[in-house]
């Protein structure tokens, strides 16, 4: 899993129909202090999550579709896990704050 | 899943027949502001998409189980779906979709 922050939403009415009633949103992978680390992903959404959430992501296939709760619907290979309220860091690497980003 | 942006198309007259009837197009990958994000790769296409469109593909394993038809296609790059918005939630910073 990594860490990511919820960037934008996807409106789609043309996907494929494993995708059909799913939430799509952007999200972008970050380091633990919240800086952007690597490229944005896709991800289905399967915890409520909204723009500016710390996320947990998981970018494997059938952890994915568990989140989903389809496993029929093989094409779905991220997905968002869960909503991360704070990270706890050592003291000497200061700490991320999960909710809203400024 | 990532975005990216269709920029042509792709038109083999000999290829394997489980791509026979698959609409081959050259995808741009983009960042969520419509910047490009490394380099361009061949999907193949299950979401009617066009060039000029915004879409999102998938990249792996998971494109080899995209195709329509039911078959299991050598693939590892397939367009799922044609992106009508992004919206990052503040006014008028959303990117969108459709033909460029």
């Amino acid at each position: 899993m990594t860490l990511a922050r919820v960037v934008a939403n996807i409106v789609s009415t043309e996907k494929h129909p494993h995708y059909k009633g799913q939430k799509i949103m952007v999200v972008q992978p970050v380091d633990p202090e919240g800086k952007p680390k690597g490229r944005s992903l896709v991800a289905v959404d399967g915890v409520q999550a909204g723009i500016g959430d710390l996320v947990l992501v998981v970018d494997e296939g059938g952890s994915a579709r568990t989140v989903i709760g389809d496993e029929s619907a093989v094409t779905i290979r991220t997905a968002i896990c869960g909503i991360v309220d704070r990270v706890d860091l050592d003291e000497s690497a200061g700490s991320a704050d999960g909710r809203r980003a400024p | 899943m990532k975005l990216g942006r269709v920029i042509g198309r792709v038109v083999c007259t000999q290829k394997m027949e489980c791509f026979d009837g698959l609409k081959l197009l050259l995808v741009q990958p983009v960042d969520e502001n419509n910047k490009d994000a490394g380099p361009a790769l061949v999907a193949f296409d299950t979401a009617r998409a066009g060039e000029g469109d915004l879409v999102v593909f998938e990249a792996g394993k998971e494109a080899a189980q995209a195709n329509p038809n039911g078959w299991f296609n050598p693939a590892d790059a397939a367009i799922l779906g044609v992106v009508d918005a992004v919206d990052t939630g503040t006014a008028r910073s959303g990117m969108k979709g459709g033909r460029s």
